[in-house]
């Protein structure tokens, strides 16, 4: 597996480029990872990529869009709680890039 | 993510036969899978020393037990027929994309091997050694197949080219060339019960977020049960209908339906999948596992009935293999099977499309419909590959084509079709089918959509249409990722479900 040497710390990642290992994940990887995937991270960045690590580390799984949307709605106003604001943070996709960036495994399935 | 660049096909008014451009889609490698889902699955992970011994021993051993193979492999006769009858080649130009050039890249082996001219002139009779460059073609092509069965409809000898895609990719995992994709899924639904890898927790915890939204919408507490013994229907459905967008709208709207007609229900955790890519993947051993789990849930939970969801090859496996898979339906006569039969109600078809099950209910008048709150959407509708060319609905010829369309006309006031050779029986795949809906193939899928988008613009402007009505967890996810590729919004892209979820009077 390839490895990525960002602020003086090896990681591992897979071909996709998501991070091999969960715990190996901090802020710089999750700049280089986002900066890989062209996307300029601010606080909204931010608040999304922290709930989904915080909901990996209860369910061992990166939460369902519906789940995402409304915990951003809760706490970041009923405007932002949807699937397009969730595109234009994350182009490719929230599931993917979104988790990606956070350190997660990739989803996979029919999404 | 970003991906490779390619070039996205010009939309035109009818998909016009490409002119050939050899090799153009050589490039393309699905990722390779890993050593622990392949370990787990039972296959190598690198190409074994034997490889070509072990490919040749797989491919007589699938040529022994499914006839059908062989006949595909000898009937040929090189009319032509199929070659502009698959979106992949008339999306991407290449050649090797032409169903008999898919076919010949397994058929010049087999002939090498297994018939007799081949063996003593192979020269004279197209038959060629397997070598590592063949494989690494059949990797790359068998991987640039949906096993639509469209080309199959034209075949006048009926070969079915998904059939030879699914023996080849067997083969490819047999000597460690799987591919990560299906890999990953297929290990994923068989430890943690769905493909997604969606463990029961999380599972409990986003159905009881959707029933609070579901409450906060509509005012009426629809449940979506879970593990819930003694209900009357177990519900099997893809698990992409818990975790996506717009796949949970179609959930919501089953939930509505059963809801509305006062029915008992469940979902499962052990079987919280309808997806089966041991079919995409060639292995009936595998297809078996994976269908087990619902005869396992089923028996579990004590239902009567078994309803599947919105999800294309699962219908398929479901209608035309869970009778000798698992006994459900009728046909497997070992113990459990014979229970399951005895547990299941027999006045209705075991299984049930969730299309039939609303269906039936429109037409006994249970369900009531304000189909004025559709009126912002002008809907068609796509017919999936597997449901189309793989099974069948209702109890006439052709269900499958309309009783999707008559719920649609039942809930919404403005429905166009696609032009007729683009539909029904002659539908073009999404271009994401059979273990192709993966981001390191999508270019494969954006090109491989064409014909299908092509059709679509075409109603769109003409028509006006705003909806492409679906029946298929993957035809969803491919299309809202390459729709817009073609200029359309995602937001297009919604379940028939979803539909009936919009319209759909509640008390």
């Amino acid at each position: 597996m390839p490895m990525v040497e960002v602020a003086g710390k090896s990681f591992e990642v897979d071909e996709e480029g998501y991070l091999t290992n969960l715990a190996d994940w901090n802020q710089d990887i999750a700049g280089y990872l986002a900066q890989e995937e062209k996307v300029e991270m601010t606080d909204s960045h931010w608040e999304v990529v922290n709930f989904l690590r915080e909901y990996y580390d209860e369910y061992q799984i990166a939460p369902a869009v519906r789940v995402l949307t409304k915990a951003i709605s809760k706490k970041l106003g009923a405007d932002k709680g949807n699937n397009k604001y969730l595109y234009e943070l994350f182009p490719y996709g929230p599931a993917k890039q979104a988790c990606k960036i956070a350190g997660l495994p990739k989803p996979t399935g029919c999404i | 993510m970003a991906g490779p660049e390619f070039e996205v096909p010009k939309l035109t008014e009818y998909t016009d036969v490409p002119k050939i451009k050899e090799g153009a889609m050589a490039h393309v490698k699905s990722f390779p899978a890993a050593k622990a889902s392949q370990e787990f699955l039972g296959y190598p992970w690198e190409l074994t020393e034997d490889w070509q011994e072990r490919a040749i021993n797989k491919m007589g051993d699938l040529l022994g037990k499914y006839r059908s193979l062989r006949v595909f492999m000898d009937a040929c006769v090189h009319c032509g027929a199929c070659t502009d009858k698959c979106h992949y080649f008339l999306g991407t130009a290449d050649p090797k994309n032409m169903p008999v050039a898919r076919q010949e890249l397994m058929r010049k082996v087999y002939r090498r091997y297994f018939t007799l001219p081949g063996k003593i002139v192979p020269w004279l009779v197209g038959a060629e050694d397997l070598t590592k460059e063949t494989l690494a073609d059949w990797y790359s092509y068998y991987h640039q197949c949906s096993e639509c069965r469209r080309c199959s409809v034209y075949c006048p000898y009926g070969i079915d080219t998904a059939e030879i895609t699914m023996a080849g990719r067997e083969i490819l995992n047999t000597v460690g060339m799987g591919q990560k994709y299906s890999s990953e899924i297929l290990t994923k639904v068989q430890k943690i019960g769905n493909n997604l890898g969606l463990p029961g927790p999380a599972l409990e915890d986003t159905l009881l977020g959707l029933e609070e939204d579901i409450e906060l919408d509509t005012g009426v507490p629809v449940k979506i049960p879970l593990d819930v013994k003694g209900a009357e229907i177990l519900l099997i459905t893809p698990s992409a209908d818990f975790f996506s967008e717009p796949h949970v709208e179609s959930l919501i709207g089953y939930a509505k339906v059963f809801h509305a007609a006062g029915a008992s229900w469940t979902l499962s955790t052990h079987a919280s999948e309808a997806g089966n890519f041991g079919l995409f993947n060639g292995n009936y051993e595998v297809m078996k596992k994976v269908a087990m789990r619902i005869r396992d849930a089923a028996l579990e939970l004590g239902v009567k009935r078994i309803i599947v969801g919105e999800c294309g090859h699962a219908w398929r496996v479901a209608y035309s293999f869970w009778n000798t898979l698992t006994g459900i339906g009728y046909g497997g006569n070992d113990p459990f099977s014979i229970e399951l039969q005895s547990q299941l109600d027999s006045r209705y078809p075991q299984p049930m499309h969730i299309c039939e099950y609303t269906w039936d209910l429109i037409e006994k008048g249970t369900l009531k419909f304000d189909k004025s709150l559709n009126d912002d959407r002008i809907i068609t509708f796509h017919d999936s590959c597997n449901v189309a060319r793989g099974s069948r609905m209702g109890n006439e010829p052709g269900g499958q084509f309309t009783i999707p369309r008559n719920i649609i006309r039942a809930v919404a006031n403005n429905f166009h079709d696609m032009a007729p050779e683009t539909i029904g029986e002659a539908t073009f795949c999404c271009g994401g089918g059979g273990g192709v809906l993966t981001d390191d193939l999508i270019e494969v899928r954006v090109k491989g959509a064409l014909p299908r988008m092509n059709a679509f613009n075409n109603v769109v402007q003409n028509n006006g249409v705003n909806f492409l009505g679906l029946i298929c967890a993957i035809c969803k996810a491919q299309f809202t990722k390459v729709i817009p590729y073609y200029g359309f919004d995602r937001s297009m892209v919604g379940g028939v479900h979803q539909l009936v979820s919009t319209a759909i009077k509640l008390d």
